[in-house]
Order: C-alpha cells, then structure tokens, then sequence
C-alpha cells in the first residue's frame, strides 16, 4: 500500500509554494513513498522514554544587550531585488 | 613539481627568503586553472582582476612588513555556499545565478585577516544536496583522478580543486558528509569540525543543526593551519560554541602510543566494498605499529542514520528555503499574475529536482497530522545515535571506519535513483547528527581512485584526530600520490 497519495503530494506542494506539474506529481508521489517507507523504519525502535534532540551541544539561550544599530543602507539592499521603483521592492498584485 | 605540491609552511618559508612572491603563487593558480579547468570544472566564478591586484598589493608588503601570517598570500578556493562580498555566489542553482552579496561570510572575513587569496568560488550539488555534485544547475565537475567518476560531493568543486592542483586549498561545507566524501573520492584531506567549532554566519543554510564549514587540503598540517585560521566563537552565530580553540598544529607530536581505537563493526559490514575493508584493516594495522590498540566496538543505531538524516536535514531544509521567494534576491518568474504565483512559479522555474524533493520531504514530514510521526520520531531516534557515540568515547580516544563505502562511482550511474545516492552517505551521516567531528585522509587506491579513512574524535577535540591523522599520513605514502591530467 502506498504511503502518500497524489493528492497529498499536490497538498504538500502548495503548502511549500511550488508550482508542480501532473507528471512531477506522479514522479513526486513514488519517489516520496520510496523514501517514506524507508523511514518507517524507525518505528522499530521504541522512543517512549527519549527526549528529542534539537541541538547536539547544551547551550542556553544566547542573548545580548538590545543596542540600537543602523540598518543597511538602502541601494545596498535593492542591490539584489529583481524589481524595484523609487526605492520599493515591486510585486504583483497581492489577490 | 608544482608549487602546491609544497605545504603551507614550506611555501611560507620561500616567500620570506624571496624564492617566490605571492603573485606567482596566483599565477600558479590561474596558469593551473587554464590547463585543467575546462576537464575539472571545479570553479563557477573566478576573482583573477581582484586576486592578482591583491597579491601584487601583498607583494609590496612582503618587501616592507616582516610581521606576516603562516597562511598569508595562499591562494584558496571558496565553496559557492559561502557569501563573499561582491563575488558571485550561487549554491549552483539558477535560484541565485546572478547574486552578488553584500556582505562577507564570517570565515571569509577571517580569511582576510589570516591574508589568504581568494581564486574563485567552487562547484557543488545545488544547496550542498547531494553526494557527488551532479545536481549543481550550471555543471558537472569531474574526478581528476578518472574524468568518468564524478568527484563526490556536495563539496566536489572544493575537493577537485583542491586534487587538481589548481589552488592549495579549500573551504567546503559538511552537512551529511559533504566535505569527507569527495574528499575521500578526489584523495585529499578534509574534515568536518565540532558542530559550533566554526561559524555558519553567511554560509547559505541548508540543515541549521548539521551544517558546519570545514577546510579540505593536500595535507594534515596544512588543514590544521586552516581550521585555525577559521575557529571561534562569532556573536554573528548563536550557535557557535564558547570553548578555547587550542592550537591544531602543536598537536601534531608524532606520538599515538597507548591511543585507542574503537572500530564499529556496523562500518565494514554489508554494503562496503572489500578494498575499503581491506584498506582500513591495513590502516589499523600501520597505527598498530605505531603504538595505538583497536577493538571492535558496536554502534547500535547506525542503520537507523540515514532515514533521520533525511527527515531531520530536509525538515530543515524546507524552513531554510522558504526564503527564496523572487522577492528580495535571485531569480523572479516572468510568469506571475499575482503573488502567490510569484512565489509558485519563482520556486517553479529556479529550484532543481533533488531541492524539490527535499523541500516537498521536509515539508511533508512537518505538516500537520505527520509531524510527531515523522519529524519528532527523527529527533529522538537523534539522541539514540548520539549516545551511541557518547558510550564508545567513554572508552575509547577515536572511532575509525572508513568514510565511504565504495570509491568514487561513474557520472550517472545514481543519479536517477534517490536511494541509492543516499546509501553513499550511510558512514558519515551519523557524525553530524551527533555533532562530533570527523577527517577523511586518503588511504589507497582501487583501479586508480582514491580510498579514504574516516577517523572520528570528540566534541571538540579534533587536536587527537589530527594527531592520528598525522602519524598515519607520515607512515604511508598514498597523500604524496597525485592524479595526471
């Protein structure tokens, strides 16, 4: 039985905003049910007792003072935007 | 003999007596690139104007300022997921084909102050995803060892480069044995430092809680040289870690009598080729005689790394990426009534298939309804690995294995099946998810190609796999062996 349907793959798609075609979808759902079973592997372990690790190294939280500083200057930032006009980043419409 | 056939201090000591100049080590660089380039291709962007009118402005400099560092004026290349200030960087994807950043990455900034030369920026698979830099948008580098295999990857552009002689060495990024692997393909040295050893400031983020940059070079010392030129804590990085950064290269005695060795018996069992067995077994047997004990140890979780790693890394992954939305920097669809297409169509258009697959992964993997399942199960299978490592290293100095399980493979001989790639990686993915560090040194060859020995240390104490490196380095001579172009 397969793990993941096409219709999940399409889901998961748009939750990740990536435009993808019928045949992607198709090529997407065995590759994913492929790797998805592999992973069902670890069900053979029992993980009750076992806290998550998020971080191999025990740090706490890394604060600093709250320093007000410059932010970039504003040709430095458009540098890169592919659409700009007097000094906004442009887009489509929104709707 | 070319000049990088020379280690760092060797080339160190001829510019201070005059023998050479830095500019002729950037020639060296450039006249190397010219001859092999077009067969490697390793590099994606060259910094020649800049880099020779540094070294020229270094030149000067040599003849004034007595007070130079060890690594000043050599010539190094930089892997395109590491952002450096007006140059280039790509990560091989379309995605950012034209992006120039504008700010450098925190190594890159201490390699200005260590006065290193940056050659150029270096191929590798698209987002460091991948094992033998096929996915890469723009090209497919080739082994200098065999032109038909592929160099490993992702870092294989850093490796290749490297083993070409066309700098005299290079930083890569490792996140599920992206710097060991084509190090162990291309048979040069490279090591993956303590996860927090080295700061991710500014390398492109592929999975935050693996990545870790790292140096590959043509010899033990010299890669002790560059991880000190690039250690220590950053404010820029909160998880870079507050512990001293001892010095590398004076640990590098001579002596491992009493070291001991633990060998996992899961690292020479199914899937690993007889060379490789036969190599590590040799290799045991040359740091036997020079006074360190082996045992067979088990590391019980082993089979279960490479299912986290894939959970764990893409989950990361599809957060991490998330930022590459057309709007800010890189490429922008055409194709775009609004902006929820914006993003479809730029994400469309700019990512490559192995980028989707582990975004649609990760993405899965998180969503709602899956995530305990799937993503928090990964995370504390993670522990259980982990403290593999941490009960070995109760008893043992250093773990030892090999770093691949076959040498380097034929370009497109896996890249059509996703699994099978992955299995490349099955020996070196445990490493980072414990965040402990790891070295690949070359160790011998199979019809031609390159074997490596992987060693594994401490969490921050990558001073003993140096020295075991080093005395095994020193007793054989495979790193002296170099490929004919």
């Amino acid at each position: 039985m397969s793990r993941i349907s096409i219709d999940q793959v399409k889901h998961v798609a748009n939750l990740a905003r990536l435009a993808i075609t019928e045949k992607e979808a198709e090529m997407f759902t065995k590759q994913l049910d492929a790797i998805i079973t592999f992973a069902e592997q670890l069900n053979e372990l029992d993980t009750d007792n076992v806290q998550p690790t998020y971080h191999v190294l025990e740090m706490k939280n890394v604060l600093r003072e709250d320093v007000p500083q410059k932010g970039l200057p504003r040709e430095e930032v458009l540098k890169n935007v592919p659409k700009h006009q007097d000094g906004q980043i442009k887009v489509p419409a929104t709707f | 003999m070319s000049v990088f056939d020379y280690k760092v201090a060797e080339l160190h000591q001829q510019l201070h007596k005059k023998e050479l100049s830095v500019s002729d080590l950037v020639a060296e660089s450039f006249k190397r690139i010219e001859q092999v380039d077009e067969k490697v291709q390793a590099f994606l962007t060259l910094n020649e104007e800049q880099a020779r009118e540094t070294a020229k402005a270094f030149d000067e400099k040599l003849n004034t300022d007595d007070r130079k560092g060890l690594l000043f004026g050599m010539p190094i290349g930089v892997k395109d997921n590491i952002v450096t200030k007006g140059l280039r960087t790509t990560c091989a994807s379309k995605i950012l084909e034209n992006f120039n950043p504008i700010y450098d990455a925190a190594v890159v900034q201490k390699l200005h102050q260590a006065e290193t030369i940056t050659i150029g920026k270096l191929n590798m698979d698209e987002f460091a995803m991948g094992s033998s830099t096929e996915n890469s948008h723009f090209q497919k580098t080739r082994n200098p060892w065999n032109l038909e295999t592929v160099p490993g990857g992702s870092s294989g552009g850093s490796a290749a480069a490297v083993a070409a002689g066309e700098v005299l060495f290079s930083l890569g990024s490792d996140t599920g044995g992206s710097i060991r692997q084509p190090a162990s393909f291309c048979g040069v040295v490279g090591l993956k430092p303590t996860y927090g050893r080295v700061s991710r400031f500014g390398l492109v983020a592929f999975a935050s809680s693996l990545d870790q940059i790292g140096p590959i070079t043509r010899t033990v010392e010299d890669n002790a040289y560059l991880l000190q030129a690039i250690s220590g804590i950053d404010p820029m990085d909160s998880t870079s870690a507050n512990v001293e950064v001892p010095n590398f290269v004076e640990a590098l005695t001579g002596n491992i009598k009493g070291l001991k060795i633990a060998v996992p018996k899961e690292y020479l069992g199914e899937g690993v080729s007889e060379s490789v067995r036969k190599s590590v077994l040799d290799a045991l047997k040359v740091l036997e005689k020079q006074g360190a004990v082996w045992e067979e140890v088990s590391l019980p979780h082993s089979k279960y790394a490479l299912s986290t790693y894939y959970l764990l890394s893409s989950s990361e992954a599809s957060a991490n990426l998330s930022r590459f939305d057309g709007v800010r920097y890189g490429y922008r669809s055409e194709n775009a009534e609004n902006l929820l297409d914006l993003y479809k169509n730029t994400r469309a258009e700019g990512f490559g298939d192995e980028v989707k697959r582990r975004i649609m992964l990760g993405t899965f993997a998180l969503s709602s309804g899956y995530y305990d399942a799937y993503y928090k199960k990964a995370q504390k299978v993670r522990t259980l690995i982990k403290k593999d490592f941490d009960d070995v290293f109760e008893k043992y100095d250093v773990i030892i294995g090999p770093t691949t399980p076959t040498p380097a493979f034929k370009i497109g001989e896996n890249i059509d099946d996703p699994m099978t790639m992955y299995v490349n990686d099955i020996l070196t993915i445990p490493v980072n998810l414990a965040g402990v560090p790891g070295i690949s040194v070359p160790c011998g060859f199979d019809s031609g190609l390159p074997l490596g020995l992987q060693i594994i240390g401490k969490h921050f104490d990558e001073a003993t796999i140096y020295r075991v490196a080093h005395v095994f380095e020193q007793s054989t001579n495979y790193h002296k062996q170099k490929p004919e172009l």
